[in-house]
């Protein structure tokens, strides 16, 4: 009897954490237990994989709000990362330097996510029910378009613009000087010769998430919620949705462009033109991996999620091609990253309003 | 009865219901003068792109017809289309007999494919659109995992100018000069001086006469209803997911030979890139053609097929002589090909919620009239 009650709990505990997840968990579990025996140094994926969570985290909380207010994954991310390049590049433009680069662009990246995710906000309460495919469009669309807009603005510094023509950006800038592991070194715990912790970023994400958190459980927070849960019982309880789930939108979009700067800051440069086309897939894949749904979404779920992929997408190559000679990371990204949006979005929820 | 309009509004409703074809239109218009391009040259590039792309394009329409949307999941019958391309590339067969044979090949990948993809689209319905395309990144691994690591080394691939120096996988571009034009070439008349290959669009007019056929058919009307309502048409006795997956697979294996037919055309295959390609094209096409996610006919894609690579020919020569960057003008292309797809979505959201709007004032003006 008790054991049979042990197995049932057993049994909704694996269901209600789903699948494909533990999987993918013992799947890491298992490349880091094999990693030593092929000669990968354990404290260098460990260091790389901390640092790969700090650079994408931000990027998969943007999804969180979106997902509260039932405007579903927020395929549209590129929207918000063109905020952020467009704050990285004015804060150089104006020649920022150092640590107050990164604030400046943090500040004129503000305006633009929150003019454009306003708009874009706007275009989604039109499109209520199909989302995703037209989040997914108006993110190419706008990468696009600014590929026309990084050519003709008139930026000049001589670091951003192409050597020859004096004008148009080029497709990758360094940040090296202006806002390059700013927070990667802020307090870095250096533990042993190659296991380093970057407190700087974590502590930015952690600020960030508890914003979030906190902002979820006011009342704004709360009625969002309700809006993403049920939007007829949310407007008969006098929220204006519309409203509200403009403002989920504009959230995600900001927290994309910062989103974007925190991850150039370590990465060390900014990719324009077609750099932030695919962007969105990985972020969307990393939340669902933690444990969102198309409709549902926490914190825990962006902090255990982002882990998880980005621990695959360190170790797969570094252990599989000591072990094989065969680099098929790439492969396993794609295969993983689109079964999982895939497993979501066959999912049985009563998101199909 | 039907609601009374003014002129006003029926103009304005049909400039609606035209947006994008109009918008194109204009577009063109500018453009041509700018690119400085010759009419005559103009006209054969337009040719040769429908010949090359109109297969490809209708292989959308029957998806549409079951209330599916957009198959963007066309990217796996092009998948299996270059399987077969690569194979007979390998066994050097060539000309018609080898297209034939590729064709052959693709079909029960195609259809295995498409049985899948109608699955899962089963499981996600009302998200159909989202989800056939994230299908086609999924498949996109595994069609990598296959084709770069499968071949050579566990399917057999002897020939040396496909494999790449490591011994397995297969080259990034494969050159098909074995069954290049082979079709094209067949019987070509000159019009104006314009080539006009003949038995390309016999086969292309087989198909729409196909598509056209099968809309009558009892599997078709099936359709229209499942995607007119799909509770209606359970309650018809019409086995929906049933049809839906027929549908699936039908679009599916016509894209494969879609795929193989623009590729006899181009002449060489870029293995990891070109059906990504081109189901982002296939379905700007058919947007700027002027159908919807739930409405599209043989007429859209040929309009579609005219108007859409007018653009993309003529745009960046135009942006050269505008501003001085042809860069610029490949930039637009893509910008606008995705807008355009980004613009069609939204007015089919926006245009269903007004019908639903007119509804309402139609049910209003019939109550006030028998009051």
């Amino acid at each position: 009897m008790n054991t049979q009650n042990m197995i049932s709990s057993v049994k909704s505990t694996l269901k209600s954490f789903g699948l494909p997840r533990i999987i993918i968990g013992l799947f890491l579990l298992l490349l880091f237990i094999l990693a030593p025996f092929v000669g990968v140094n354990i404290g260098t994926s460990l260091s790389d994989t901390l640092n790969r969570f700090g650079m994408n985290a931000v990027m998969v909380l943007a999804m969180v709000p979106m997902i509260h207010s039932g405007c579903g994954l927020n395929f549209g991310l590129p929207l918000g990362i063109i905020a952020g390049l467009l704050g990285g590049t004015l804060s150089m433009q104006f020649n920022f330097t150092g640590p107050s680069s990164f604030m400046m662009a943090i500040l004129f990246a503000t305006p633009f996510a929150v003019i454009l995710g306003w708009g874009y906000g706007q275009l989604l309460n039109k499109v209520k029910g199909g989302e995703m495919m037209i989040a997914t469009y108006v993110g190419f669309s706008s990468v696009a378009f600014m590929c026309i807009m990084w050519l003709l603005l008139p930026y000049s510094n001589p670091t951003m613009v192409w050597g020859y023509s004096g004008s148009g950006l080029r497709t990758t800038i360094s940040t090296e000087g202006y806002y390059l592991h700013v927070l990667n070194d802020f307090f870095s715990i250096r533990l042993t010769e190659h296991l380093t912790i970057p407190t700087g970023m974590f502590l930015f994400f952690a600020v960030l998430a508890l914003i979030i958190w906190a902002f979820l459980h006011t009342k704004t927070g709360t009625a969002m919620t309700a809006v993403g849960s049920n939007p007829v019982f949310a407007r008969a309880s006098g929220i204006n949705v519309d409203k509200i789930r403009t403002l989920s939108v504009v959230m995600s979009t900001w927290l994309g462009a910062i989103g974007i700067l925190v991850y150039q800051q370590s990465f060390g440069f900014i990719q324009l033109y077609m750099g932030p086309f695919y962007m969105a897939l990985p972020a969307v894949s990393a939340i669902l991996i933690g444990g969102a749904s198309v409709n549902k979404a926490t914190i825990t779920n962006v902090i255990v999620g982002t882990f998880l992929f980005q621990g695959i997408l360190t170790m797969t190559p570094s252990v599989m091609n000591s072990m094989i000679h065969t680099d098929m990371s790439e492969v396993i990204r794609i295969v993983v990253s689109n079964g999982m949006i895939l497993y979501a979005l066959t999912r049985r929820t009563e998101a199909t309003r | 009865m039907t609601l009374q309009r003014t002129k006003s509004q029926k103009v304005l409703r049909f400039l609606g219901n035209n947006t994008v074809p109009i918008l194109f239109l204009v577009i063109c218009a500018f453009g041509i003068p700018l690119s400085g391009y010759s009419t005559n040259y103009l006209v054969s590039e337009v040719v040769v792109r429908i010949a090359r792309n109109s297969f490809l394009i209708v292989s959308l329409l029957i998806p549409i017809l079951a209330g599916m949307g957009l198959n963007f999941g066309m990217t796996l019958g092009a998948m299996a289309g270059q399987i077969g391309l690569i194979f007979i590339s390998d066994w050097g067969i060539v000309g018609i007999p080898g297209m034939l044979l590729a064709m052959i090949i693709s079909t029960p990948i195609s259809i295995a494919l498409g049985l899948w993809c109608g699955k899962i689209l089963n499981m996600a319905k009302g998200r159909e659109m989202v989800t056939s395309y994230i299908i086609g990144f999924f498949m996109n691994g595994i069609y990598q995992l296959v084709v770069l690591y499968g071949m050579g080394s566990i399917i057999p691939i002897r020939s040396s100018a496909l494999v790449l120096p490591r011994g397995y996988g297969i080259r990034n571009t494969v050159n098909l000069i074995g069954i290049r034009k082979s079709l094209d070439n067949v019987l070509t008349i000159k019009l104006f001086g314009v080539p006009i290959p003949l038995v390309t669009f016999a086969v292309i007019a087989l198909l729409c006469i196909f598509v056209l056929w099968f809309k009558k058919t009892k599997l078709g009307q099936d359709m229209r209803s499942v995607g007119q309502d799909m509770e209606v048409a359970r309650a018809a006795g019409i086995k929906v997911e049933h049809t839906r997956i027929v549908s699936i697979v039908i679009s599916t294996v016509f894209a494969g030979y879609g795929m193989i037919l623009y590729l006899q055309n181009i002449g060489t295959l870029n293995t990891y890139n070109s059906h990504m390609q081109i189901g982002m094209f296939s379905v700007a096409a058919l947007l700027v053609g002027g159908a919807t996610v739930s409405k599209a006919n043989i007429r859209n894609v040929f309009l579609g097929v005219i108007l859409f690579h007018l653009m993309f020919i003529v745009s960046p020569m135009a942006g050269k002589n505008l501003i001085g960057q042809a860069q610029l003008g490949e930039y637009f292309r893509v910008f606008v090909s995705y807008g355009v797809i980004t613009i069609s979505l939204v007015l089919y959201e926006v245009r269903k919620k007004r019908d639903r709007g007119d509804a309402g004032q139609l049910l209003a003006a019939e109550q006030g009239e028998a009051e």
